[in-house]
């Protein structure tokens, strides 16, 4: 009995000395959320993205902070685990009090994570490209939408490269699916015939690639022009690069371009059988612009590792961290709807020597770039773009072609139908 | 890479050797037209390459080679363009048509010449043209090859000048293909068009039905029949050879399935352990492989074609000795309590996972491929690559060995005993302890073997042997545990039964129906395949 009251004392005096510690806290420093995996499949390109924060805070913090307060990351863990960013999400929203969370890296985990954010009224930034169909108040996609990476890069490889016949290739979740559904439907409208077109899925970390690889090789040998379009996702794409350079698939034959390789992924990989194979993103480590150089050597510096790359989703957290910074200093306060007011209309550097703008959509303003693969893992940059502004709402699909979305007041709806002329056109 | 360097090294020779220009057409001096190339766009230098290529000037080519390669530069201080190949401290200058060299420079003073997978086409099918008559077979042999796939009529006149002057019988053979080819889309009669496509049909594969149907829609009427006749003759015969590769990509895939399950054959099959972290032995070779690579990289480079033979004992003593301490700091105190057993493995893989994660990083790590493990041969219709031949010749010789240890050798009649009938075993003098250790190691070692010949085909990352676990699992169940055969056999038919599915249903649906087929033939079967009989099943 005596141990349990003694327990109980103990317990209660933690609790207090927290609470007292954590509000002693809030009063000088603004507390920002950092939600990546740290462990499990995605670990691998998430920690990046931690990283990039906890930088990206340190120098905030160097320059005297955010309306004279010292910024404070707090870094949560789930686990490559859908659910469980959610609860984590939760957890910062309402336990640790952040002002503006930036994190997820899958659709997967940011569908998880919408309604807790919508729920409780706080900000998410969301750093990598995906597939668009989805507009919420609450979140700002950073990354790129389709028509800023997906169909820019087919454009090039009809235009350029005279590609007649298309592969896509994608892993079986919904990013590609949404992607392919959304390029078939633009491909079939330049005049592809289906039969042009071939679209396959294999599951998530696929290694044997042997049979795919050579059902694109007879795919292409029909005479015309082929092209492979890859939305192969994370650690497959290794062994399918191996495999393509195996059976000696050259990107003179047969280019491929992906969405979701680039310097980092390249990095596991001798990449000298794959030179002349393409990627679209936002953002090269090799973009020469002296705002990029003075990043790349904070990286590394930061990083304390002279071989650590830079790559697009990188710049994206970039871009809505300085972008949230702005937003915060005009509005004067971190209140998620006096930010969510002034950060429309915001306009941040982007590290290729151009500026983002944050559009009423929730989405940036972003040149694409077409990039080949060099021997040393980097992208030699073949095309550039003018800005792009992100489209959320696909034109080329026909649940989604009359949708918009503007969350400025007063019409402050993510899914406007200008056919109808009413909000809520289809089920976010 | 060296086939390459070689090639440079006979392109170089061979503008030293041909200070005049042998194939005179235009006669024109192709260094202005290089120079040109310094401020040209991608459509103003394939009109310059078109050009080069028209002087007939083969000192020209190691040029365009150079530029294909990305090796072009322009000086920024006075414009004029250069071949760069990349020395100590910056790049050595060489001066294009004359090769002489122009010194040393950094590399922020030059402007590397864009390059796109056009202009390398382009490229190709020019600097083949330029090198039809060289005086080296083995150049003119790739300058065939390189006119063969990129088709075009101007270099038709170029092929036959070549194919008069040609003695050599493989050289010719091949020109005479490239003719064919060149012929098809060119304005040659009927007759002429008619034997190309028959020429063409001899070629075989997918590369003669890829020529054949890309001028199918613009043929002559007259030769539709016989084009659609070589077509299909090709298909049907393609469609055997697609059989045959499918087997070979099944029998590869059934080696990769072995080497995963071969180590728990020993731990679960042999000893009964449920042995969650074995997929984590798998990767720790893996990360042996890589950490030996990565030492003859920095100390002794010319040894990199014998890492792998380094990496198999050091991987081995390394999973074994890991093997060997989680059995004896934790599966011996769990023996015969299976969930307790499962749920201490499983807390050790995701130990060992963090701890990889953490010294290493969550980052893929690159393990390259000696050069007796990449690239392809072709076998009729079919084509192998030299990485999974080694694979399946590696899993084989390591079952075999395996087998031999398990019945030839003292240690494998102990463990045998053991396994059978432990107190018997104890009674006749083994100490049986010792035995359970060792045999654990021993699989934990071979799963470490398995890890060096999965890098070659697999990302090296923490999450390596996860995505291996379920496969062993269900290759040592389905092939009856206990049962060595039973592995071999299961991973086998397993392999060629998912790419028989694979090209008919999709990866996706394949894979599904696989574990679907499992599950009916576990319930039909539940011992698996080679179900072991007699007292010690019991046991």
């Amino acid at each position: 009995m005596a141990f349990t009251a003694k327990l109980g004392g103990a317990l209660l005096a933690a609790v207090l000395s927290t609470s007292a510690l954590s509000s002693a806290h809030a009063a000088d420093t603004i507390k920002v959320g950092v939600l990546h995996s740290l462990s499990g499949t995605m670990a691998i390109s998430e920690t990046t993205l931690k990283d990039v924060m906890l930088m990206l805070i340190e120098e905030q913090n160097k320059k005297g902070g955010l309306l004279g307060k010292k910024l404070e990351a707090v870094v949560v863990d789930p686990a490559s685990d859908w659910p469980l960013f959610a609860e984590k999400a939760r957890q910062l929203i309402s336990q640790d009090k952040v002002a503006a969370v930036f994190g997820c890296w899958t659709s997967s985990s940011r569908k998880s994570v919408l309604p807790v954010f919508e729920e409780l009224n706080s900000i998410l930034f969301y750093p990598v490209q995906y597939e668009g169909e989805e507009s919420s108040r609450n979140i700002f996609y950073t990354g790129a939408a389709p028509n800023q990476q997906a169909i820019p890069a087919v454009d090039y490889l009809a235009e350029t490269e005279g590609v007649k016949r298309w592969v896509l290739e994608g892993t079986d979740y919904v990013y590609p699916q949404t992607t392919n559904k959304i390029l078939k439907a633009y491909l079939m409208s330049k005049g592809v015939a289906e039969s042009d077109i071939l679209i396959n899925y294999t599951p998530f970390g696929f290694s044997d690639w042997q049979t795919e690889v050579s059902k694109i090789k007879s795919f292409g040998s029909a005479g015309k022009k082929t092209a492979v379009v890859s939305t192969i996702n994370g650690d497959a794409n290794v062994p399918f690069y191996k495999e393509l350079g195996n059976q000696g698939i050259k990107a003179k034959d047969i280019p491929v371009v992906a969405f979701s390789v680039g310097e980092e992924e390249l990095a596991g990989l001798d990449t000298k059988p794959l030179v002349g194979h393409l990627a679209a993103w936002n953002y090269f480590q090799s973009v020469d612009a002296p705002v990029n150089a003075e990043f790349i050597k904070e990286w590394k510096a930061y990083t304390k590792n002279p071989k650590r790359v830079t790559n697009d989703p990188m710049e994206a957290a970039y871009i809505g961290f300085n972008a949230w910074v702005k937003a915060v200093e005009a509005a004067g306060t971190t209140d998620t709807d006096k930010v969510l007011d002034s950060i429309i209309g915001v306009s941040v550097p982007n590290l290729s020597g151009g500026y983002a703008t944050v559009m009423p959509n929730h989405h940036i303003t972003k040149p694409v770039l077409i990039g080949e693969i060099q021997a040393d893992g980097q992208f030699d940059i073949v095309q550039q773009t003018a800005q792009v502004v992100g489209d959320e709402w696909s034109d080329y699909l026909p649940d989604s072609k009359n949708l918009i979305s503007d969350w400025r007041k007063p019409m402050a709806c993510g899914n406007f139908n200008v056919a109808s002329g009413k909000c809520g056109g289809k089920g976010m | 890479m060296t086939l390459r360097f070689f090639l440079r090294a006979i392109f170089l020779s061979l503008a030293m050797a041909l200070s005049a220009p042998v194939l005179a057409q235009s006669g024109a001096d192709p260094k202005p037209l290089i120079d040109a190339l310094a401020k040209a766009d991608f459509s103003e230098a394939e009109r310059l390459i078109g050009e080069i290529a028209a002087t007939g000037d083969a000192r020209a080519v190691p040029t365009l080679e150079a530029f294909s390669e990305g090796d072009l530069y322009v000086r920024k201080a006075d414009g004029l363009v250069f071949i760069g190949k990349a020395g100590e401290d910056g790049l050595d200058l060489i001066e294009p048509i004359t090769g002489v060299s122009a010194g040393k420079t950094l590399k922020s003073a030059l402007t590397k010449i864009k390059i796109n997978n056009n202009l390398r086409r382009v490229i190709s099918s020019a600097a083949g043209g330029l090198t039809l008559l060289s005086p080296d077979r083995s150049v003119r042999l790739a300058a065939a090859n390189a006119v063969l796939s990129s088709p075009s009529a101007e270099n038709l006149d170029l092929v036959e000048t070549a194919l008069a002057k040609e003695t050599d019988p493989e050289v010719k053979a091949r020109m005479t293909e490239a003719r064919a080819v060149s012929v098809l889309s060119s304005d040659r009669s009927v007759d002429e068009k008619r034997d190309a496509i028959r020429t063409i049909k001899t070629i075989g594969g997918n590369d003669a039905l890829s020529i054949l149907s890309a001028v199918s829609g613009s043929i002559d009427a007259s030769l539709k029949g016989d084009l659609d006749a070589a077509l299909a003759a090709l298909q049907s015969k393609q469609k055997l050879w697609d059989m045959a590769q499918n087997v070979w990509y099944g029998l590869s895939l059934g080696s990769v399935l072995l080497l995963a399950a071969i180590g728990l054959a020993i731990t679960f099959g042999v000893m009964g352990i449920i042995n969650m972290a074995h997929g984590e032995m798998v990767m720790l070779g893996a990360y042996s492989t890589f950490m030996v690579q990565d030492l003859i990289r920095d100390h002794a480079p010319s040894l990199f074609d014998w890492s792998l033979a380094i990496a198999l004992p050091v991987a081995f003593l390394v999973t074994g000795a890991v093997g060997l301490v989680i059995e004896r700091a934790v599966i011996r105190f769990l023996y015969g309590r299976p969930l307790e057993t499962l749920l201490a493995t499983w807390g050790v893989s995701l130990i060992l996972q963090q701890t990889i994660r953490s010294i290493f990083g969550p980052t893929n790590q690159e393990v390259g491929n000696p050069s007796w493990m990449s690239g392809s041969f072709p076998v009729g219709g079919m084509t192998i690559t030299w990485n999974r031949m080694w694979i399946i010749v590696f899993s084989l010789t390591i079952f075999f060995t395996l087998l031999v240890v398990m019945k030839k050798s003292a240690y494998g009649l102990s463990m045998r005993a053991v396994t059978q009938n432990r107190r018997m075993a104890s009674s006749m003098g083994i100490r049986t302890p010792w035995v359970d250790a060792l045999t654990f190691a021993l699989g934990s070692g071979i799963a470490g073997i398995a890890g060096v010949a999965l890098s070659q085909i697999d990302n090296v990352s923490p999450n390596l042997g996860q995505s291996y676990i379920i496969d062993s699992f269900m290759v040592v169940v389905f092939g009856g545990v206990g049962n060595l055969w039973g592995t071999l056999v299961g991973a086998l038919s397993l392999g060629v039964l998912n790419k028989f599915l694979e090209p008919s249903v999709g990866a996706v649906l394949g894979k599904i129906l696989v574990l679907v087929l499992i599950i009916l033939f576990i319930q039909k079967r539940p011992r698996g395949l080679f179900a072991l009989k007699g007292r010690a099943v019991e046991a």
